[in-house]
């Protein structure tokens, strides 16, 4: 639980079946708390599934900027039987409810009609609070002419479910009833104003009946200011808007698919091509030949869709492509793996994707800022260096809102790197892989007079025609391997890696990608002073900043490298690059994002001497007995109940089977 | 098409390349090469306006011998490559060129998808039952029960038809031709690149070095009689969708050509199969980014785009 809480943090947690809104529940709220200066991070988990499998969904609500989520609970508000006390329907139960992780004297609102689950609960230290929802609800159907349906109308609860959280913290109703409005867009008018009118109803009972026992409230806003409520599919596509990218290619696959239906909502507007192909093989083997073509390209997808992209990968290396940018959003692998759950697993298969000896740059972004100018950045090397740019994100990234500052746009400089100019060819032939003191030979655009040229995925000359010649073959690797060099050589180390804190603190934390939100909080909890702390952030892993890296890593007492995967991925690619072993590697390969307070135990456990190897879950460290040992408690917890139904997502109103 | 005139500037001579070719003496592939460079003079297309799309294998070199924009991709891999190459510029004239392995055996998922999007470009097959760079293993257009003497063993599997695939798929051009016939195939490619939507030309190709059972002779030999290689349109054959509305003449004219493609005599019909002039990818693509409409992407200037909307509709 976070130490600073209730003072500057609040924790908000809804859950139910997925298909029941508590999606949209959850980010109305959080666009009404951005709007009233409230620093929000909204962080979501839920199953491959569409309706009826567990979702929650967790907001951290702060009057200072949150980066990441904490383990405790201030408040639950449960739409559903299984948020309280788990899917003990199951022979192996995958969860057991949230109740566990409410913080002492922290609340659980839920439905009357789950009473019985209630009594289930064991917590003594928490308060209960029954809410007569079908009886709200009939009050404000009663309002529309609808009087007796509240059954055909469950499907509200979750409306009602969020108006009973706002009325419970004391927060303001008008704006959540504001939001809850425009979350109905412009065509639903009457069943919006339904909506609004039952959760109205349910925070006026809360605020009678709860708001005066309640031991969290929400601190005071903040002072206002423009800021942008935003989640890393969306800030990926931004970003590579504003690149000018001008063709997406994906494949539909969690949980890299929203931005690129995002894209597609865009299309019109900005004049850009998103194509969804038949599968990942095409999908980059389009973006290669679109960036051939002279326009921007990109692909977006996940382990699995990747899995098929390195065949791709090598054709853009070979035949010099300017591109394209590749999103990898890393989730749960092998295979099928975990299709919803975050996992940093593909870090060491992304800088090794493909046979031979494929030049890219790999980098990760660690939050949604850094996913909206690392994927403006990424084309400008891939224009500059003729190569694949792999931008790696998570599902965590993918599926969290925060609060971020606007976007500032006016530094961002579009360079599209050496282009053939056509009266300047004084030998008159174009070689579009001519060899050049720098590597990268200017292109040329398909259509353009006096440009053609023939470029191929076999090894060629340089005016790419197929060669199997010793002297050529060495210099046409030298010309596109040195490519990765200039990389190295150009792009400043401010974009390869952050130094949060001196760097002259006992203890360096090393991450990469989603975990730095954690890192970040974490840090700030525990030494708010700077003086034991400090984070290193990889996130650019190839060209690595050895040197500058390596000095940072010896210079430190002792480093702590946090990787969200088994293999400890990013720790043993930093002792490949500059021959450093950090003392400890904290790892979790459970599905689930690092939250603040696991960061913080894993810091404190390696510096009282923990072991090399920390495996971290469910807010702790854990031994090897773990797994097992709560496997077994979960079923014995099925046993020791009767047997529960599994949940049943509410059709809507007149909805025909 | 033999000399350049001030209308007509362009002969087949423009779109050969100045390079060693190294196909084999007497390959089937000369002749749709040169067809390729005789439609291309034939219709005016300027070189630089070309591009050529091949896969890997004996056909994947075809693109080193075109004088145009060249790219020697991926094996399989030519529909994908050829798709985003004609909606960076749709200016462009895009021929994609491959093996029958490559269409329809690796490549098969691509070119079904290919098909259903109808983007305006030409796909040319060259179709000669094998695997000729791999030295000669049966690809999915070799019939069951055949062996090549490059095969150890017969086929078991039923062989691929590519006009009855075309036609499921949506290919709005469906054509076949044969490799020796420049004449025929000349004017079949022409007419391909000239519709527009997607346009298949399955060509008939011989493999003298691997394949001794369709060779020169055979294809030039008789059936019951007849010869074994005939033109539909001698035939008074009409594969034109003439109301591409009527969903029934839309189905009775791919009727006719599944019905033709697999003629019960054995004997093998050449020409065009099925041609309808529907809207095209391209097409609703303009309907949606009107943009199009003017210019190309790649003239588009999409390098100063306002996202100032879309950062509001996050506040």
């Amino acid at each position: 639980m976070s130490e600073n809480s209730p003072h500057s943090d609040f924790s908000w947690m809804i859950g139910g079946p997925q298909g029941s809104g508590i999606n949209v529940s959850a980010e109305t709220f959080a666009k009404a708390l951005s709007r009233a200066g409230y620093y929000v991070f909204a962080q979501i988990e839920y199953h491959s599934n569409i309706k009826g499998k567990h979702s929650a969904y967790r907001l951290r609500i702060s009057n200072q900027p949150v980066n990441s989520h904490v383990e405790a609970i201030h408040l639950l508000s449960a739409l559903d039987e299984e948020t309280l006390v788990g899917d003990l329907y199951h022979e192996f139960p995958a969860h057991p409810g949230h109740a566990h992780e409410i913080a002492p004297q922290g609340a659980i609102l839920y439905d009357r009609e789950h009473s019985k689950f209630a009594q289930w609960i064991e917590r003594k230290d928490i308060q209960l609070w029954e809410i007569p929802y079908a009886e709200l609800l009939e009050k404000a159907l009663a309002e529309s002419g609808k009087a007796g349906q509240a059954r055909a109308y469950r499907i509200m609860n979750n409306s009602m479910v969020l108006g009973a959280s706002v009325g419970a913290l004391g927060f303001d109703f008008d704006p959540v009833g504001e939001a809850i409005r425009e979350s109905f867009g412009s065509k639903a008018g009457k069943v919006a104003e339904m909506n609004v009118s039952a959760a109205r109803y349910a925070c006026e009972y809360a605020q009678e009946n709860f708001s005066r026992k309640t031991a969290y409230r929400l601190p005071p806003a903040p002072p206002r200011r423009e800021q942008i409520l935003i989640r890393g599919t969306q800030a990926v596509g931004l970003g590579k808007l504003q690149a000018g990218c001008g063709i997406q290619t994906y494949y539909p696959i969690s949980p890299a698919t929203d931005e690129s239906v995002y894209l597609e909502e865009n299309q019109r507007e900005h004049n850009l091509i998103v194509l969804q192909t038949e599968d990942e093989v095409s999908a980059i083997d389009a973006a290669v030949m679109a960036a051939h073509g002279g326009v921007r390209s990109s692909t977006s997808t996940s382990g699995p869709g990747f899995a098929l992209m390195p065949e791709g990968l090598g054709f853009a290396a070979i035949t010099e492509a300017p591109g394209p940018v590749v999103v990898i959003y890393q989730r749960g692998g092998p295979s099928t793996g975990l299709p919803t759950r975050w996992e940093q697993g593909d870090l060491t298969f992304a800088l090794a994707a493909g046979q031979g000896d494929i030049p890219r740059i790999v980098m990760a972004s660690g939050d949604a800022e850094e996913c909206f100018y690392d994927s403006f950045d990424a084309f400008n090397y891939a224009d500059r260096y003729q190569l694949p740019v792999i931008l790696l994100v998570d599902k965590h990234l993918s599926s969290s809102y925060q609060t971020v500052p606007v976007f500032d746009t006016t530094k961002l400089k579009i360079d599209r790197g050496p282009v053939f100019d056509p009266s300047n060819n004084g030998h008159g032939e174009f070689f579009r892989h001519a060899f050049t003191p720098t590597g990268v030979s200017p292109r040329s655009i398909p259509g353009q007079p006096g440009g053609m040229f023939w470029t191929t995925s076999d090894e060629h000359d340089p005016r790419g025609h197929i060669t199997e010649s010793i002297s050529n073959r060495m210099a046409m690797m030298e010309k596109r391997m040195g490519k990765v060099d200039l990389a190295g050589r150009e792009i400043p180390n401010e974009k390869k890696f952050s130094l949060f804190g001196s760097g002259k603190t006992p203890v360096l934390a090393l991450g990469w990608g989603s975990t730095k939100g954690a890192i970040v909080d974490a840090i700030r909890r525990l030494d708010p002073e700077g003086r034991t702390y400090s984070f290193l952030q990889i996130r650019m892993m190839r060209p690595f900043a050895t040197e500058a890296i390596r000095a940072l890593l010896e210079k430190a007492g002792k480093v702590v490298c946090f990787d969200g995967n088994y293999s400890e991925q990013l720790a043993r690619l930093v002792r490949v690059e500059t021959g450093f072993l950090p003392q400890h590697r904290v790892v979790k390969y459970d599905g689930r994002p690092f939250s603040e307070d696991e960061v913080a135990v894993a810091l404190e456990h390696a510096v009282a001497g923990g072991a090399e190897r920390i495996v971290i879950s469910g807010g702790r460290v854990v031994g090897p007995e773990f797994p097992m040992a709560e496997f077994d408690r979960m079923v014995e917890l099925r046993r020791k109940h009767e047997k529960m139904l599994p949940p049943m997502v509410p059709l809507p109103p007149g909805y025909n089977r | 098409m033999g000399t350049a005139t001030e209308l007509n500037p362009y002969t087949a001579q423009d779109y050969r390349a100045d390079i060693h070719n190294d196909w084999c003496p007497g390959c089937g592939d000369f002749g749709i090469l040169s067809a390729i460079q005789m439609a291309l003079a034939k219709l005016q297309v300027a070189p630089h306006r070309a591009a050529v799309v091949s896969g890997i294998g004996c056909s994947g070199k075809t693109s080193h011998y075109m004088n145009t924009y060249a790219f020697h991709t991926l094996h399989g891999r030519v529909m994908p490559c050829v798709t985003a190459l004609k909606l960076a510029n749709h200016d462009l004239t895009v021929l994609g060129v491959g093996g029958d392995g490559d269409a329809y055996g690796i490549g098969a998922g691509h070119f079904v998808n290919g098909g259903r999007r109808n983007l305006d470009i030409t796909y040319v097959v060259f179709n000669n039952d094998i695997y000729a760079l791999t030295k000669g293993q049966a690809s999915p257009t070799i019939a069951k029960g055949e062996k090549t003497k490059s095969m150890s063993e017969e086929s078991i599997m039923e062989s691929l038809n590519p006009i009855q695939l075309a036609l499921a798929c949506g290919y709005t051009f469906v054509a076949r031709a044969y490799a020796l016939d420049i004449k025929h195939l000349v004017e079949v490619v022409s007419q391909a690149i000239e519709h527009r939507g997607s346009s298949l030309i399955d060509v008939l190709q011989t493999c003298p070095t691997y394949n001794d059972l369709h060779s020169k002779s055979w294809y030039a030999g008789q059936v019951g009689g007849q010869p074994r290689l005939f033109k539909l349109d001698e035939t008074g054959y009409d594969p034109i969708v003439h109301n591409p509305a009527d969903l029934t003449e839309v189905t009775q004219k791919k009727a006719q050509a599944l019905l033709k493609s697999q003629d019960s005599s054995g004997r093998i019909a050449l020409g065009v199969y099925y041609k309808n002039e529907v809207p095209t990818y391209g097409d609703f693509l303009k309907e949606k980014i009107t943009a199009l409409a003017d210019k190309p992407l790649v003239e588009l200037d999409l390098y100063h785009r306002d996202i100032t909307p879309n950062l509001r509709g996050l506040m």
